[in-house]
C-alpha cells in the first residue's frame, strides 16, 4: 500500500509540473497588456522601467521559472513565517496580482471562507440528502419513490445551475420575498439576528448547488446498492435470521458505500472550481468569482495561480480516492 | 452454449429481412422515457429548423415602439427591450445552440474514439495516450475554456467574421476538452475485444492493422461510442450556454439560448418570464437527450435486449 502511494505521489509530480506549464503557455498567448490601464501621462522610460520591474520582457522560460520558484518556494516559506513567526522569506518577491496590486495568496485567503461556507455546505447537504434517497430507491426498485427519485435526479442533471439559480431568484426572492438574491459578504455574524440573516442569504445558493450533487450521488448510490442487493451474502444474512434493517443498513450499505465514498472524494475539487456560475449568479465573492474577474481583467498571475491550485486539488483528490478504494475494499491490492 | 443453435433455427425465417438495428429499435421503443425524449428532441429540432419558415419575423428586426410587450397574438412570447420578437429569437438561438451541440459532440467523439482505439490497439502508444487522457482529466476545464475563448476570440473573429469565428472557437474548445471519457470507455472495450477469437482469426489470415480496426474493432465498439455521443450533445449544449451566460459566448446580435438567458437576467425584476423560455428550452433539450442516451444504452446492450 505504502509503495503504491509513494509511486502514485511520484507520478503526480511530473503531471502537475506539466499542467502548470500548459496553463502558463496558454496564458502566455494572452494579448492583454498589464500596464494598459495605467495613465497615458507616464513617460515611456518610466513605463519601460515598470515593465522591467514586472519582468514582462524576459523570455517565457524565465518568467515560468520565476513563477514556479515563487509558487513552490517563496509562498510556502512565507506561510511558514506566518505560522512560526520566523523570517526566512524576508525580501523575497511573492506572486503579485496585477489587478489588486497585492500578493495573490492574501486575496485567495480572503475569499476561501465564502466559498467553503456556501459551496462546501452545499456539498455536505447534497451528500446527506443523496445517500438515503439512493438507499430507498434501490431497496424499493421501480416503486413510486424510485420513479420520482429517478425523475428528480434527471432534472437535477438537466437543469443547468444558471437556470435553476435564476428560477430560485424569481420564485423565492422576487415573487415571494423570503430570501435575498445577493450574498452580502460584509455581514458580520455576532448575534442571533445576523446569524438568521446569514442562513437566509446562504439558502438559495446552497439549494441550487445541493440539487446538482444530490442528482449525481443518489443515482450512484442506487446503482451501487442494486449491485450488492442480489449477492449471495445478502441471502445468507437473511437466512441466518437477521432483521431486514441489519441486512440492508449494515451488510449491504457498508459494501455499497465503497465506490460512493470514492466518488464523493472525486467531487471535492468541484467545490472550489465548479461553482463559478453559481457564485456569479448570487454574487458570492468566493474563489470562482475571483477567477472570473481575474480572467476579465487579464490578471495573469492570479489566473495562473488559481487554475493551478484547482489542478492540484483535482490530482490530490484522485490520489485520495484511489487510496480510499484500496483501504476500504480488501479485495483490491495494489502491490 | 448447446441450446443456442437450436434456438436460432426457428428464428431464422423471421430474421432474414431484419438487421440487428430492428432489434435495437424494438428495445428502444419499449423504454418509455427514451421514446418520449426522442419525440421531444425531434419536436425541438423541427421547430427551430422549420419554425422560421412559418414564423417569418426576423429575429434581428427592431420595432422600438413595441418594446417590452407582453404575450399577444403578434408576439406569442412577447418582445425584448428593443422590440425584437422573442419567439423568432428563440428559434434562431435554438438553431445555433443545437448546431453547437452537434458539432462539438462530433469533434469530441471522433477525437475520443480515435484516441481510444489507437491506445487500445497499439500497445506501444497506450502509456503515452492514456497519460495524455489523464492529464486532460486533471486540467481545470471550465477556467481553461474561459481563458481559451478570451484569448482567441479576436483573432478568429478577424479571419472568419464574428459569428463564424465564435462558432469555430466554441465548438473546437468544447470538442478538445470533452473527449476523455469516450477515449477511456473505447479503450477498455478495445482491450477486451483484442483477446477475442475472431480478432485472432482475422490476424491469423494476415489482416493488416488498418483493416482490422475498420472492419472488426470499430463496428464492435460502436454502441459505447453512440451512447457517449448522445450524452455529449447534452454536455456541449450546457457548456455553450454556460459560456454565453458568463458573457464569453456569441455576440449579442447572434443569439443562442444561453445568450438570451444572459440578456434576460438584466430585466429579471421587471420581466421575470423572459428568463423562462430560453432556460426551459435548454433544460428540455438536455433532459430529452439524456433520456435518449439512457434508452440507447439499454437498447444497444445485447444482454438486456433479449429480455
Amino acid at each position: 500500500m505504502l509503495t503504491f502511494f509513494i509511486r502514485r505521489l511520484l507520478t503526480a509530480i511530473p503531471t502537475l509540473v506539466l499542467i502548470s506549464l500548459i496553463i502558463f503557455l496558454l496564458l502566455d498567448l494572452a494579448p492583454g497588456d498589464p500596464l494598459a490601464d495605467q495613465p497615458l501621462s507616464i513617460p515611456p522610460e518610466v513605463r519601460q522601467r515598470m515593465r522591467d520591474a514586472l519582468g514582462l520582457d524576459s523570455p517565457a522560460y524565465v518568467r515560468y521559472l520565476l513563477w514556479a520558484k515563487q509558487f513552490f518556494w517563496v509562498e510556502p516559506l512565507y506561510f511558514l513565517d506566518w505560522v512560526a513567526g520566523t523570517n526566512f522569506s524576508d525580501g523575497m518577491q511573492r506572486i503579485v496580482s496585477w489587478q489588486f496590486r497585492a500578493p495573490v495568496f492574501d486575496i485567495i485567503v480572503q475569499r476561501i471562507p465564502q466559498t467553503l461556507w456556501v459551496v462546501g455546505l452545499a456539498y455536505l447537504v447534497g451528500v446527506i440528502i443523496a445517500l438515503p434517497i439512493g438507499i430507498i430507491s434501490a431497496y424499493k426498485q421501480y416503486s413510486w419513490f424510485d420513479q420520482v427519485g429517478t425523475f428528480v435526479s434527471m432534472i437535477g442533471f438537466s437543469v443547468p445551475p444558471f437556470f435553476s439559480g435564476v428560477l430560485m431568484i424569481v420564485f423565492f426572492a422576487i415573487m415571494l420575498p423570503w430570501f435575498p438574491s445577493i450574498y452580502d459578504t460584509t455581514l458580520v455574524v455576532d448575534d442571533f439576528q445576523s446569524l438568521g440573516q446569514q442562513i437566509r442569504q446562504m439558502t438559495l445558493p446552497v439549494m441550487v448547488l445541493a440539487l446538482q450533487t444530490t442528482a449525481q450521488l443518489s443515482r450512484f448510490m442506487r446503482a451501487s446498492m442494486l449491485d450488492n442487493l442480489n449477492h449471495d451474502y445478502v441471502r445468507t444474512a437473511r437466512a441466518k435470521g437477521m432483521t431486514e434493517k441489519v441486512v440492508v443498513l449494515v451488510h449491504v450499505l457498508r459494501n455499497s458505500l465503497i465506490p460512493v465514498v470514492t466518488v464523493i472524494a472525486l467531487g471535492i475539487p468541484s467545490i472550489f472550481g465548479g461553482a463559478i456560475i453559481t457564485e456569479q449568479i448570487f454574487k458570492v465573492n468566493g474563489l470562482g468569482q475571483l477567477l472570473i474577474t481575474a480572467i476579465y481583467a487579464n490578471d495573469l498571475p492570479m489566473v495562473q495561480t488559481l487554475a493551478f491550485i484547482f489542478a492540484v486539488l483535482i490530482v490530490a483528490c484522485n490520489l485520495i480516492a484511489d487510496m480510499l478504494y484500496g483501504l476500504l475494499d480488501p479485495r483490491i491490492r495494489y502491490d | 452454449m448447446t441450446d443456442a443453435p437450436i434456438a436460432a433455427v426457428p428464428a431464422k425465417p423471421d430474421t432474414s429481412g431484419r438487421s440487428q438495428w430492428w432489434d435495437v429499435w424494438d428495445q428502444f421503443k419499449s423504454h418509455k422515457g427514451a421514446l418520449f425524449g426522442a419525440a421531444v428532441f425531434g419536436f425541438i429540432v423541427l421547430s427551430v429548423t422549420l419554425g422560421p419558415l412559418i414564423w417569418t419575423l426576423e429575429p434581428t428586426f427592431i420595432d422600438i415602439r413595441a418594446r417590452n410587450a407582453g404575450a399577444s397574438m403578434a408576439h406569442p412570447f412577447g418582445t425584448d427591450q428593443l422590440g425584437r420578437d422573442i419567439l423568432a429569437r428563440m428559434m434562431a438561438g435554438g438553431q445555433v445552440s443545437i448546431a453547437v451541440g452537434l458539432t462539438a459532440m462530433l469533434i469530441s467523439v471522433v477525437l475520443g474514439a480515435f484516441i481510444g482505439v489507437v491506445a487500445g490497439f497499439f500497445r506501444r502508444l497506450d502509456t503515452f495516450l492514456m497519460g495524455l487522457t489523464n492529464l486532460f482529466l486533471a486540467l481545470p476545464l471550465l477556467p481553461l475554456l474561459l481563458v481559451m475563448v478570451m484569448l482567441f476570440r479576436e483573432t478568429l473573429a478577424r479571419s472568419f467574421g464574428p459569428e463564424m469565428g465564435t462558432f469555430i472557437l466554441i465548438v473546437s474548445a468544447i470538442g478538445i476538452t470533452s473527449w476523455m471519457q469516450t477515449a477511456r470507455i473505447v479503450r477498455g472495450e478495445v482491450l477486451a475485444l483484442k483477446e477475442r477469437e475472431f480478432v485472432l482469426a482475422a490476424r491469423s489470415i494476415g489482416t493488416p492493422s488498418r483493416r482490422m480496426i475498420l472492419r472488426h474493432i470499430l463496428p464492435n465498439v460502436l454502441s459505447p461510442i453512440m451512447v457517449s455521443a448522445t450524452l455529449g450533445i447534452a454536455t456541449a449544449i450546457i457548456t455553450e450556454s454556460a459560456l454565453s451566460f458568463l458573457g464569453l459566448g456569441f455576440p449579442p446580435d447572434f443569439p443562442t439560448w444561453g445568450r438570451l438567458l444572459f440578456d434576460a437576467i438584466d430585466y429579471l425584476q421587471q420581466y421575470p418570464e423572459r428568463v423562462f423560455w430560453p432556460g426551459l428550452a435548454i433544460s428540455l433539450t438536455v433532459l430529452s437527450v439524456n433520456y435518449i442516451g439512457d434508452g440507447l444504452r439499454d437498447a444497444l446492450d445485447p444482454r438486456i435486449r433479449g429480455r
